[in-house]
């Protein structure tokens, strides 16, 4: 039979196993805690997180983070903006905190201010990663 | 159709086994990039080839037309010892046997990081072949900066095999220097690829790289092994993207054909010949073909990249935090029924 341990032990339980739901939560949304810096992972081709919501008014960070050995890159925008670079040349983008391109096994950071609330996609335009499903939601709120 | 071997004969086939991809016309190979970004699918046949644990493996570049380097990336089971031209008949040899032309059709063939090792290096032909040993962000980034355009899906197929065997065969096809060289369109470069290794397999999912999910994989795969196969995931009617097209002794003829060919004496007196046809989507094509070479009939799962090693964890996340995570709540859990229990039965008393 097990040892009694009394309302120590009541108490090392209830915070074990807050710790590990904490641990679990923090795997998936690691994010969520800073709503002013957004780390987002790029691994086989996909983002992670594919959904965003940010606050409008106030700087976001983003902090993009590619782990696959070829490039990617994460252009924000409304539907005007994925349309232009479908066909787009630019080999690289780094002259706009909304369009960001992200080497192999890198990270880039980037900041932008919304100012409206809107809801647009961020997507790879690189050939075939948008039909592989480089594709994003950003909320803005 | 051959006849059963004889006793006698049967007697030499515990000590051989080969193993033979051979692609019809239809064969595509995966992992072909262009210079523009484009998957450039090109016709494939490959022979691999299974003796005395060393597995021959013979492929061929197909010359295409047009100008610039065309690569193409092959994850190979083992570190290769040697790298030559191939023969000139022996993939087109044994597309004959089990699909004898109404008229004779040519049999176009190809085959399909920094931090990367370099293995070997050589030239065949417009052929620039570089072994590489390597994880998958190695080989990958080596690709990258030789200049492969590696398609998005690249990163998980490269870690699939990398899993599982961390060698690939980087194939550049220089198509300005086959034209120099006075190679016509249509002319294939034969490569033979000497492997020792305990476990061969055939590749599969690699023919899948750069596909849409439109789009279907159509591919022959021809065994040669020293008795009848087991193979995973098993050949049948189809309903796996896997079709059982032949599967009785080689032909004598067959074999003696074979032999003849550049750098094939090492073809055995008798064998098995077995035809899978690959007729599957893109994305179904998610595993490779395990041969048992033994005669035990048990063909590996993580040899057909089904087993528990070539599972991802989901979302790539740290099997480390998630053990962690299990540990407490078990924990938890336990110190919380402890406390129940201490609470609901009372403690026995001295008598």
């Amino acid at each position: 039979m097990a040892r009694p341990l009394g309302r120590r032990g009541t108490i090392l339980a209830g915070l074990a196993t807050v710790i590990a739901v904490g641990v679990g939560l923090a795997a998936g949304m690691a994010q969520a805690a800073d709503l002013t810096r957004v780390e987002i992972r790029i691994h086989y081709s996909r983002f992670d997180p594919s959904t965003i919501v940010v606050p409008a008014g106030r700087p976001i960070t983003f902090i993009i983070r590619n782990d696959d050995p070829i490039d990617h890159e994460w252009i924000v925008g409304d539907d005007g903006v994925h349309e232009r670079h479908r066909a787009g040349t630019e080999p690289r983008h780094d002259s706009r905190p909304t369009e960001v391109t992200i080497p192999a096994l890198s990270t880039r950071e980037t900041t932008i201010t919304f100012g409206q609330r809107v809801t647009w996609r961020y997507v790879c335009h690189l050939p075939g990663h948008e039909a592989y499903g480089m594709v994003g939601t950003l909320v803005v709120r | 159709m051959a006849g059963r071997l004889p006793r006698t004969a049967a007697a030499f086939l515990g000590a051989i086994t080969i193993l033979a991809i051979a692609a019809g016309p239809t064969l595509a190979c995966g992992g072909l990039i262009g210079p523009n970004g484009a998957v450039n699918l090109l016709r494939t046949t490959t022979l691999a080839a299974y003796h005395d644990g060393v597995e021959h493996y013979v492929t061929a570049f197909q010359f295409a037309g047009g100008g610039g380097q065309f690569g193409s990336i092959v994850p190979l089971p083992g570190i290769p010892s040697e790298v030559v031209r191939g023969g000139d008949w022996t993939l087109q040899r044994l597309v004959r046997e089990t699909d004898p032309p109404v008229a004779l059709r040519d049999a176009f063939f190809a085959a399909e990081a920094a931090g990367a090792q370099v293995i070997l290096q050589t030239r065949i032909d417009a052929l620039d072949i570089t072994v590489l040993k390597g994880g998958a962000d190695e080989v990958g980034r080596w690709a990258t900066e030789h200049g492969f355009r590696l398609p998005p899906d690249a990163p998980e197929v490269l870690d699939f095999y990398a899993r599982r065997s961390p060698i690939f065969m980087a194939a550049v096809f220089d198509a300005d220097a086959a034209r120099e060289r006075g190679q016509a369109i249509g002319d294939g470069t034969p490569v033979h690829i000497t492997i020792p290794t305990t476990n061969p397999w055939v590749p599969l999912r690699i023919l899948a790289l750069g596909r849409t999910p439109a789009e279907r994989i159509d591919a022959d795969v021809y065994l040669l092994t020293d008795r009848a196969p087991a193979m995973l995931p098993e050949p049948g009617d189809g309903a796996n993207g896997l079709i059982l097209g032949h599967f009785a002794p080689a032909t004598a003829q067959l074999l003696d054909d074979l032999r003849s060919d550049k750098g094939m004496e090492w073809v055995p007196d008798s064998a098995w010949l077995t035809k899978v046809g690959i007729d599957a989507a893109a994305p179904d094509l998610t595993f490779d073909l395990a041969i048992d070479a033994s005669g035990q009939g048990s063909p590996s799962r993580v040899a057909a990249g089904l087993g528990p090693d070539a599972w991802p964890l989901p979302d790539g996340r740290s099997p480390v935090w998630v053990a962690v995570a299990v540990a407490l709540i078990v924990f938890g859990a336990w110190v919380s029924l402890a406390e129940v229990a201490r609470r609901t039965v009372p403690p026995a008393r001295p008598a």
